[in-house]
């Protein structure tokens, strides 16, 4: 049976971003989406007079699409069509049990990692899932006998099929890199620093560094190692989640609202749910993977426990670091939540054929030159310094 | 029963009852292919009760995640049903499906009996993406690209077919 602190950690994430990143989330939606079109945005929302900025209004949202009838169409196929909200809802919320949201620590009784399944393959347990999650749309579409909805549908499928290619290549210069599939290995791998002008001594360059030069270190993160993988995963695991600027699969001004068209009430609460879900999954899967994920940026886990344990203690050295490190993490995520809804409401959508040939023609030929070229400055490096 | 056992007859079960339902439901092909989409899901889950992590991801990623998605996206497009297929001619097809799967249970049941030979523990990282990645790579390295070879080719014969349409 799985014990009591793997439960723990799951719950941890999954109340995280349920219950505080979730409403909060379509909340700061309504508001970026205001600041960007010069308007208020929500605000009217108000339980005895008190607003609260509109954060009352995913409380509204709740209770109203709570309150409508939940029709399924004539037609339709019942059981594939209750089914196909919560097969979309699903993977988002399983994606969140390899995710570490803080390191590793010993509190006298082992290591604990601080992730709710450390397992080896995490990245391919993160492509594996997100692989499924084509069949809620694929699934809602076709069992809403709608013309729109199956278009849509037709649409989800072929790009998400597209970019999952890009997406996996994307990554491997990462991988190269660090050497590991492993998240919580990804991260620890970036709790470190590099010298920028290293490079001049490995290359030959110089015998030794000037001390000035030695000075200047950056944290050793996915971003500053691979730049273009930043680049392309983000993209494609944006195109992955259907919101502008490739929202084609439910494109209102051509195919009304695509695969989810034929639903109503909660039901299409739950598609708007695992649309929302999934802006912090990615964040948190891109913060790990490209911006130290835990790791506080010059500051490594030695450079905090050690000086600490003297003071306090190793244990409470150890926890006062895990709530460091976890505020870095979710600092972080938000950075990058942001970061999806200024893109969201910064670029005009795209048309259909320019979706595809963004995937095809340029970022898949990019995804593998950056797979070369990050073999090849391995292989220098490896053969520079033996 | 350990939980491990109890895992897998459970997925094995899933396994059965969806290759079954892919099988058997001739009436409607969107829900034929969806079984084959849980079919391939419970495979894998019982990849990762073997250790075999990276077969178990990527039976998900390429066949549930992929294969089976383009199948729908033909099915669905072409809105195929089992009744739009005119009654077969000849029972051939069906005898020969017969004698196949009849073959299949004879040497299964010839098996059956035999003792299974004496499995050694498996090594450390058996199954995982380091110790295929390398066997793959380097024992195996001509098999794979001649794998790839083939892809390449059947990628090129598919564009060609496709293009002599729309000219």
């Amino acid at each position: 049976m799985p014990d009591l602190g793997v439960i723990l950690k799951l719950l941890f994430m999954v109340v995280v971003v349920m219950a505080a990143l979730l409403p909060v989330i379509t909340w700061v939606e309504r508001k970026q989406s205001a600041v960007m079109q010069d308007r208020i945005g929500a605000n009217r929302a108000d339980i005895l007079g008190i607003r609260l900025l509109g954060l009352l209004h995913p409380l509204a949202d709740v209770l109203k699409l709570f309150g409508k009838e939940d029709v399924v169409p004539l037609g339709a196929n019942r059981f594939m069509h209750l089914l196909a909200p919560v097969i979309a809802l699903i993977p988002g919320i399983i994606t969140l049990a390899v995710v570490p949201f803080a390191g590793v620590y010993d509190f006298g009784s082992g290591p604990v990692s601080m992730v709710a399944a450390d397992v080896d393959w995490g990245m391919l347990y993160v492509f594996a899932v997100g692989s499924i999650a084509t069949y809620g749309t694929v699934i809602a579409g076709w069992s809403s006998n709608s013309n729109w909805g199956l278009l849509g549908s037709l649409r989800g499928s072929a790009q998400m099929i597209s970019y999952e290619v890009t997406m996996g290549l994307s990554l491997v210069g990462l991988f190269m890199c660090f050497n590991s599939l492993k998240l919580q290995e990804i991260a620890q791998a970036q709790d470190t620093t590099f010298r920028v002008f290293g490079f001049l001594q490995t290359l030959g360059f110089v015998h030794a560094l000037p001390r000035w030069l030695s000075v200047v270190r950056l944290p050793m993160w996915g971003i500053l190692l691979q730049p273009l993988g930043f680049i392309l995963f983000l993209t494609c695991i944006m195109a992955e989640n259907k919101r502008a600027p490739f929202d084609v699969p439910e494109g209102e001004s051509e195919i009304i609202a695509g695969y989810h068209m034929e639903y109503s009430g909660m039901r299409f609460g739950l598609f708007y749910t695992a649309e929302f879900l999934e802006i912090p999954v990615i964040a948190m899967i891109v913060a790990t993977l490209f911006l130290g994920g835990w790791t506080i940026p010059w500051l490594s886990t030695q450079r905090i426990v050690g000086p600490l344990t003297g003071e306090i203690g190793v244990g409470a050295a150890m926890g006062l670091c895990l709530i460091l490190q976890v505020f870095s993490f979710f600092a972080k995520v938000i950075f990058m939540i942001w970061l999806q809804m200024q893109i969201r409401w910064t670029l005009p959508r795209f048309r259909y054929d320019q979706v595809m040939d963004l995937c095809w023609k340029i970022m898949l030929p990019l995804s593998l030159a950056n797979i070369f070229v990050t073999g090849l400055v391995i292989l220098a490096i490896q053969g520079l310094s033996r | 029963m350990s939980t491990a056992a109890l895992l897998f007859y459970l997925f094995a079960a899933m396994t059965i009852v969806a290759s079954l339902g892919m099988v058997l439901n001739t009436r409607n092909t969107v829900a034929s292919a969806l079984s084959l989409v849980v079919a391939m899901i419970s495979l894998g889950a019982i990849y990762v009760l073997l250790d075999a992590y990276l077969v178990a991801a990527i039976q998900i990623v390429v066949y549930a995640g992929a294969i089976v998605v383009l199948f729908l996206f033909v099915v669905m497009l072409l809105n195929l049903r089992m009744d739009v297929f005119p009654a077969a001619r000849s029972r051939l097809p069906k005898l020969l499906g017969i004698a196949a799967s009849g073959w299949g249970l004879w040497m299964f049941l010839r098996l059956l009996p035999g003792s299974l030979p004496a499995i050694s523990p498996a090594p450390e990282g058996f199954g995982g993406f380091r110790a295929l990645g390398t066997e793959l790579f380097t024992r195996y390295v001509v098999p794979f690209e001649a794998t790839s070879l083939l892809l390449l080719a059947a990628i090129v014969g598919a564009v060609i077919l496709a293009k002599r349409r729309i000219d």
